[in-house]
């Protein structure tokens, strides 16, 4: 019984069982993605997530025990938006022809993401600090946890919503476009990554190069837009209001 | 594949000091992506083969970089019983929409602007 205790200790201590974990979940989230014939709604980071938290939930495991291992998954998100620049580079020649479109409906799109939630949240009486956290929602994480912050919301329940944002847009997002009869591909990406940021850009990097780069893009820019301009017109808004 | 991984790492560090140093509100990765475009524009020659393949490899698992912080939705389950409704609404409604409409919007420009 001590045995089974100290490989307990043990493999709580290491991050060798957290991120073996995180890399099954994805490989059984990836092979039923597969068998939904990548239907969007069968999003591998949705199932993921699902699944290692019904685990964290069922184990008992704290969150915290479990980030320390998996962290080393979650440093390589650094690296993943630098090389956003490579398929962006491939593309170069679509992106510079259609400059005029891209910075208007990028910037268009990240403010109406950023009002809309606001609006939705205060009218259904979320309180200050929830609608700060909900405010930078479709942005990158790591950009959408320091404006939480900045606005006084809770940069760590950012993260959650942001991701949901994500999963979501990649999820329904396409079927939305569809829909809304957007067949443009660079036009489908540009509002994936300006809703949805990296997981709607893992979605449209998954069917269509192009899509894929218009997508990255889309996700600097709004991120680059929303750190600017929503802090400011937040203290002018919050000031008036008082 | 180091190669690779070392020039995004080496873009990556460069861009945390640059944002650091200046007070940028974008974080470092945002910068470093700026930062190995421009190299690549100023290279003007197709991108190097390690970094290609570990760039493709990174990427095409993009979704699997999200799923700790997404797990840690555990920590507000109590918050989300509470708010729940709002926040969902939040992010559907919020995210629904500008999809809908930056797709709209994008396509109509680039028809009018190329």
């Amino acid at each position: 019984m001590s045995d089974l205790a100290q490989i307990w200790v043990y493999l709580a201590r290491e991050p060798l069982a957290a991120l073996t974990v995180t890399l099954v979940a994805w490989l059984i989230a990836l092979r039923v993605a597969d068998a939904a014939r990548w239907h969007p709604v069968a999003n591998p980071t949705l199932i993921s997530v699902v699944l290692l938290s019904l685990l964290l939930l069922g184990g008992g495991i704290a969150y915290r025990d479990y980030f320390s291992g998996a962290q080393f998954v979650h440093f390589l998100l650094g690296p993943a938006t630098v090389a956003l620049a490579v398929p962006l580079y491939r593309q170069w020649q679509d992106v510079r022809r259609s400059a005029v479109a891209v910075v208007a409906s990028v910037v268009g799109g990240g403010a109406l993401a950023a009002a809309s939630g606001i609006a939705i949240a205060w009218a259904m009486g979320a309180t200050p600090q929830v609608i700060a956290t909900l405010a930078p929602r479709s942005v990158t994480t790591p950009v959408a946890m320091g404006i939480a912050e900045r606005l006084g919301g809770l940069p760590s329940l950012t993260a959650v919503v942001v991701i949901s944002s994500g999963i979501l847009g990649a999820a329904v997002g396409p079927l939305v476009l569809d829909l809304a009869r957007v067949r443009d591909w660079r036009a489908r990406g540009l509002a994936m990554g300006t809703a949805a940021h990296g997981v709607g850009t893992a979605r449209a990097l998954r069917v269509n190069e192009t899509a894929g780069a218009f997508a990255g893009l889309a996700m600097a820019l709004n991120a680059l837009a929303t750190a600017l301009f929503l802090p400011l017109i937040w203290r002018l808004v919050v000031g008036l209001s008082r | 594949m180091i190669a690779g991984l070392t020039t995004l790492l080496a873009c990556q560090l460069a861009g945390e000091l640059l944002a650091r140093a200046f007070g940028l509100p974008v974080p470092g990765p945002v910068v470093g992506m700026v930062l190995l475009f421009a190299a690549l524009m100023l290279r003007r020659r197709p991108v190097p083969a390690g970094l290609n393949t570990t760039a493709d490899g990174l990427l095409a698992n993009l979704g699997l970089l999200f799923v700790p912080a997404g797990v840690g939705v555990v920590l507000y389950l109590p918050l989300l019983a509470r708010e729940g409704p709002a926040i969902a609404l939040a992010v559907v409604g919020g995210t629904l929409l500008t999809i809908a409409a930056t797709g709209r919007l994008a396509q109509a420009l680039l028809r009018r602007f190329g």
